[in-house]
């Protein structure tokens, strides 16, 4: 008997270890875009002022790429404190979706488990493992395949962020390094600019944040952003019905 | 400096528990369909509406005009973006812009 549950526990680790490597191989193409992002993240916030310490924490505080620039950003401008924690609020929330959609695929694992999986559910994990999980093929394992691609991604992130942070010592001011942020921030809103609602929320969001920049605490950034998204749920159910 | 790491460690626990919320609730509640809809325009509505005032302000009036460098910069770079949807090549591209310009003025 206990021959037999000792040669199970081997299948086990040897079927989790299977699952959990090819997680990470199916991240690495992924890992590519990650880590100049990161380096860059580290580059960044060194340059806007922070301690390296806290450069650093952000990455496995916060681990959410674009919310991290958005900080940086914003603590670069002097914007009140709980402006700056409910602006990375707001951009996280996207994982609730992501969280609701691999909500059934874990929901028997135990709860320390689901802790850890939560952690990493970032986009790039999001991405891959609920391809896995989506696939026909059945498996006990799956949790330790997005546990591969989750981990991968973060041990990526940790590192460049790293690099970022040793490379922005050594970068002068007068690069204009700032600018890359915004730049950035292109980079990401352009290819979510998917249809007409989507322009308007984005349009609507900028003209605004542009005409109420005056307003104390930095709250015409908040306004604008709830103005655009409401503009663009409003465009989405026009649109809709106009066909 | 204390309130600076409290920020980051409230918008990290605001984020994770963002990621373990329907983890945690599977089967006791479901994201109304309103919000799910909202989130979509999280993204443009937020980088733009940090963007904007990045690009077409100097000094915290409005700076529309070609010797605004950052501006001609940020519309190639949005360009390259839209064509390429590549983020290395959208950044290069911008700084290159900027760094011609402040060069040849």
């Amino acid at each position: 008997m206990e021959k037999y549950s000792a040669s199970i526990s081997l299948i086990i680790g040897r079927m989790s270890r299977k699952e959990f490597f090819a997680g990470v191989r199916a991240e690495l193409p992924l890992l590519l875009g990650v880590a100049p992002f990161g380096m860059i993240y580290g580059i960044l916030a060194l340059k806007a002022g922070l301690p390296v310490s806290m450069a650093q924490a952000m990455s496995s505080v916060l681990f959410a790429g674009s919310a991290q620039f958005m900080a940086v950003q914003l603590l670069q401008n002097g914007t009140p404190l709980a402006i700056v924690a409910l602006t990375a609020f707001v951009v996280n929330l996207r994982h609730a979706l992501y969280s609701a959609s691999m909500a059934p695929h874990v929901r028997h694992l135990s709860r320390s488990w689901k802790i850890l999986l939560a952690y990493l559910l970032t986009d790039e994990a999001y991405a891959v493992a609920i391809g896995y999980y989506d696939e026909e093929t059945p498996g006990e394992y799956k949790h330790w395949y997005y546990l591969g691609a989750g981990f991968a991604l973060w041990a990526c992130w940790q590192l460049s962020t790293a690099t970022g942070i040793f490379l922005g010592a050594q970068v002068p001011s007068s690069w204009s390094l700032d600018f890359a942020l915004a730049l950035t921030f292109i980079a990401l809103v352009v290819p979510a600019l998917k249809d007409k609602a989507t322009a308007s929320a984005a349009l609507l969001a900028g003209a605004i944040s542009v005409f109420a920049f005056g307003l104390p605490y930095k709250l015409g950034l908040l306004l604008a952003a709830l103005v655009g998204i409401g503009a663009g749920m409003l465009g989405e159910a026009v649109w809709r019905r106009s066909g | 400096m204390a309130a600076l790491w409290l920020t980051i460690l409230i918008a990290g626990l605001l984020t994770f528990l963002t990621r373990l919320s329907f983890i945690a609730l599977f089967g006791h509640w479901q994201l109304p369909d309103w919000l799910r809809r909202a989130l979509r325009f999280v993204p443009p509505a937020v980088l733009s509406a940090i963007i904007f005032p990045e690009v077409l302000m100097r000094d915290g009036s409005l700076a529309v005009q070609a010797n605004n460098f950052r501006l001609v910069a940020a519309l190639v770079a949005a360009l390259v973006a839209w064509r390429t949807r590549n983020m290395l090549l959208t950044i290069g591209s911008g700084m290159a812009v900027l760094y011609l310009l402040q060069w040849l003025r």
